[in-house]
């Protein structure tokens, strides 16, 4: 297992907001977390990338724990965080922020590499290179943060509501990029409210209400699981 | 009104524009002449030509010497909050420090009795005033926010009462016959001097331009590319492998050493120092000072050290309506920042990220009405 949780619980002060939580994630797969707002979603993700330090429980990438290790060094390690809506750098130029999502490499060749990879994956990054990112769209922006993440050459990608905001034509764009990293070769774990477009992409996915893990299964079967279309797909 | 403010703004951007167009040889001309300028300025044959520039209240040259320690200063506390962005609101306290550190180990009033010569003193007092800094910011730099300011607050009172109540720091007798920095004329007289204010003016502008070289180096380099992530988006530098603690208490130890450095400067100049030297407005008036210049940019930071120490003593020995100015300072330059804050929050030469954070936030703003 590249991603092992086990039993992780986090507080915000005195509100419990994760209540023993265990998930895994296989090399390879795009592994989906579904939930209402507020069910802990990007709470889930700011442990896994440390920026939240958890209560109890235990964090395991590669086989080791690092449940106590701090962010920047999570990042050398191979995991690589795109944040929420707007996490990028607004006073950076779109190239100044892409290198900053290198900023743990020293290979220049395979950080050259790796942004030309990202401006093919997203051709609008290059028309605005020269822009501060404060001035990109809110789906330009995105795609920076997506990118950026990207730069880290990171095992596990977490991607944090890589959809909110945007269009639908964007939403679909966004999830057949996420597909193609995926199958370049770069491990997904992805937060995201808009279950369907989520639930058809990934390999397996899970249901967070409340803090709890309440279902798991591969995207498909989730896709077609009645309670889950009901809470979360707006079928009766 | 928003059409009159967006005007103003982009007409400063514009000149901004036309700097940088302008060819490397054009820039560097400029710059030596500015640099030649300021060396020149102390001396009375030159400064008499300049109409109201000199101080009619108090000693050019004396005048000179604040300003540029004050130049000094907002260079250094520009690194802290203008490029991290980590409020402090006691960075006098690192002056005083350096200042207390040459005091105590070079005057013969001391306690210690080293009576070490000003010169061996300088590199301990910046050493000392980074290790305070690296003291005051282990426990604070861990957390965000207004924690760091009120400690820093709390710092710099700190010093002060312990500069005015301790026996060993001397109170208001404060120490005396702290010796000048060396040097001799060819005559055998000391080039620093009692009387002269000029060769330390000059010290401090070479100081200053050593510094100001140095600082421009690192923030183009990684470490400054670490500072400016950390500024505008603490969450997002960390999840780019930033290590942000550490490079935050980089930032605090850096600017402190600054101020150390300045202190020490000071204290060989005025061969005297005592409690009376470190109020708390000193610490504001330069926070003032570096946002008032355009924080994030060393050019401003200069610009507003220099303008903001400059006209405080200007005010002196003018009269209207029978009140002297000076008496009035505080005030005006308190209407100045409130004007400035509307007209133009970014600085009055901003660094061009940072003007595109402020822009960010007020789109933010918008769209959260």
């Amino acid at each position: 297992m590249l991603l092992e949780i086990d039993d992780v619980s986090l507080l915000y002060g005195r509100i419990q907001a994760l209540h023993g939580i265990s998930l895994t994630v296989a090399e390879g797969e795009i592994v989906a977390l579904i939930g209402a707002n507020g069910a802990g979603k990007s709470t889930t993700m700011r442990a896994i990338s440390g920026i939240r330090p958890i209560a109890s429980g235990r964090i395991r990438f590669e086989g080791e724990d690092i449940s106590k290790l701090r962010a920047d060094l999570r990042v050398r390690r191979g995991l690589c965080q795109a944040p929420e809506g707007r996490g990028i750098f607004p006073g950076m130029s779109v190239l100044e922020n892409l290198d900053m999502g290198a900023y743990t490499r020293r290979d220049r060749a395979g950080i050259a590499q790796d942004l030309s990879r990202v401006l093919d994956l997203f051709p609008r990054l290059a028309e605005r290179s020269k822009q501060a990112g404060g001035t990109l769209s809110g789906g330009e922006q995105q795609m920076l943060a997506v990118g950026r993440a990207l730069m880290s050459r990171p095992k596990l990608l977490l991607l944090d509501e890589p959809s909110m905001g945007l269009a639908p034509m964007l939403i679909q764009q966004i999830f057949d990029i996420i597909k193609e990293i995926n199958e370049q070769g770069t491990t997904i774990l992805l937060v995201e409210q808009n279950a369907q477009q989520a639930l058809a992409r990934a390999h397996r996915a899970y249901v967070l209400e409340t803090g709890r893990i309440v279902k798991s299964g591969t995207g498909a079967e989730l896709l077609h699981d009645p309670a889950v279309k009901e809470a979360y797909l707006g079928v009766a | 009104m928003t059409t009159v403010l967006e005007r103003v703004r982009s007409g400063r951007e514009a000149a901004g524009e036309r700097w940088r167009g302008a060819p490397r040889w054009v820039r560097w001309a400029l710059l030596a002449a500015v640099i030649a300028f300021f060396y020149a300025l102390p001396n009375r044959e030159f400064y008499q030509y300049l109409g109201p520039i000199p101080t009619p209240g108090a000693n050019f040259t004396q005048v000179l010497f604040t300003v540029s320690i004050y130049v000094l200063l907002a260079v250094g506390l520009n690194i802290v909050v203008g490029f991290a962005g980590l409020l402090d609101l006691g960075y006098f306290g690192f002056f005083a420090v350096g200042a207390y550190t040459v005091a105590v180990l070079t005057s013969p009033s001391s306690n210690v009795k080293t009576l070490w010569p000003w010169l061996l003193v300088v590199p301990l007092a910046i050493g000392l005033t980074m290790l305070s800094g690296v003291m005051l910011g282990t426990p604070t730099l861990r957390l965000r926010g207004d924690y760091l300011a009120i400690v820093t607050l709390g710092f710099a009172e700190m010093i002060r009462i312990a500069a005015v109540s301790s026996e060993f720091l001397k109170g208001q007798r404060g120490f005396n016959q702290i010796p000048h920095p060396p040097g001799k004329y060819a005559d055998g007289k000391p080039f620093f001097g009692v009387l002269d204010a000029r060769p330390y003016y000059w010290l401090v502008l070479t100081l200053i331009i050593l510094v100001v070289i140095g600082v421009r180096n690192l923030t183009h380099s990684r470490v400054g590319r670490a500072w400016i992530s950390i500024r505008e988006d603490e969450d997002a530098a960390q999840l780019m492998g930033v290590p942000t603690f550490k490079f935050k208490l980089w930032a605090f130890a850096s600017g402190a050493a600054i101020a150390g450095l300045a202190g020490a400067l000071f204290a060989g100049k005025q061969n005297f120092v005592n409690s009376q030297n470190f109020e708390l407005l000193n610490s504001i008036i330069i926070l003032a000072a570096v946002i008032f210049g355009g924080s994030g940019n060393i050019v401003g930071a200069i610009v507003g050290g220099g303008l903001v120490a400059y006209m405080i003593e200007r005010f002196r020995g003018i009269e209207l309506f029978g009140v002297e100015l000076y008496e009035y300072r505080f005030l005006i330059f308190g209407l100045v920042l409130v004007v400035m804050m509307i007209f133009r929050p970014e600085g009055l030469i901003p660094n061009r990220r940072r003007a595109a954070e402020f822009k960010d936030r007020r789109k933010e703003v918008i769209v959260g009405e």
